[in-house]
């Protein structure tokens, strides 16, 4: 197993109640604390969707709508790297691999997309879960180094 | 996040303005069951200019709805999505199945 030493930069941590007026609450935070990066405004949004997806799971399935109980965000930029990690000790997932697939939710009303938009829009992701203990998402983010110093860069003329 | 609701020619139009998410979704599907039983409605246009970010939850609403219409024959319509809500539109595939148009005359014209 490779572990990789990152110098860690920041790190935050947010617990709120399981209703849906803390899905915005999640994300605009977690996006927020992003934007201490460099990413771009479309790095942001996606950021904002998974974190949305994460934490929406979390409520619906997890605790099953249960408002007494708490989610747990958590990140940290760690170089060019945002790590998030979206927790409840709620239900836990009986078939990882089912619940991973596109299209499928237990859910009557839902389109099971969830979990696609996470691993789309993140760099990494992975779930922990555990059958009455809990689910732990953790995504990754990383900086995107396309958009490189200019300094070695030629001048180009170009002929009208 | 703020709906509002016009009904014009047995269309049902619903403005939206805000975040389409998890907080919205019971509200806009009471706001859509109450006006189906006390309204003749064909078709029903969805206005998201005003609408800055979209999730799952909000498709799924729209998915649920667009069913239930096409099983009476009706249609459903997104008006002017932002750049931001029309990429999870057309990433999520739904693009390809409920017309997205540029203003709410050009739902009346198609439908």
């Amino acid at each position: 197993m490779q572990v990789t030493e990152r110098k860690l930069l920041n790190e935050m941590k947010i617990e709120f109640l399981s209703i849906p007026e803390n899905v915005a609450l999640a994300r605009v935070v977690v996006a927020s604390f992003a934007a201490q990066l460099d990413f771009t405004l479309t790095d942001l949004d996606e950021i904002k969707v998974a974190v949305s997806e994460a934490v929406s799971n979390a409520i619906i399935h997890g605790y099953e709508n249960d408002s007494s109980k708490s989610v747990v965000v958590s990140a940290r930029i760690e170089e060019n790297r945002l790590n998030i990690v979206v927790e409840d000790i709620g239900k836990g997932i009986a078939d990882l691999e089912q619940a991973l697939q596109p299209a499928f939710s237990t859910h009557p009303d839902r389109m099971g997309f969830g979990f696609v938009f996470m691993q789309s829009f993140m760099n990494d992701f992975s779930v922990k879960t555990e059958l009455g203990a809990g689910t732990k998402v953790f995504m990754s983010k990383i900086l995107s180094d396309v958009f490189m110093d200019n300094d070695n860069e030629e001048n180009v003329q170009l002929d009208m | 996040m703020y709906l509002q609701k016009q009904i014009v020619n047995n269309n049902l139009i619903l403005r939206l303005q805000g975040d389409f998410d998890l907080m919205i979704t019971d509200k806009f599907r009471e706001a859509i069951e109450e006006v189906l039983v006390k309204n003749r409605i064909d078709n029903i246009i969805i206005n998201l200019e005003n609408v800055s970010f979209i999730d799952s939850s909000g498709l799924g609403v729209i998915l649920g709805r667009y069913k239930q219409l096409s099983q009476r024959g009706g249609k459903l319509f997104l008006v002017n999505p932002k750049p931001q809500v029309a990429k999870i539109l057309e990433f999520s595939g739904i693009s390809k199945i409920i017309r997205i148009v540029t203003n709410e005359e050009e739902a009346f014209r198609v439908s």
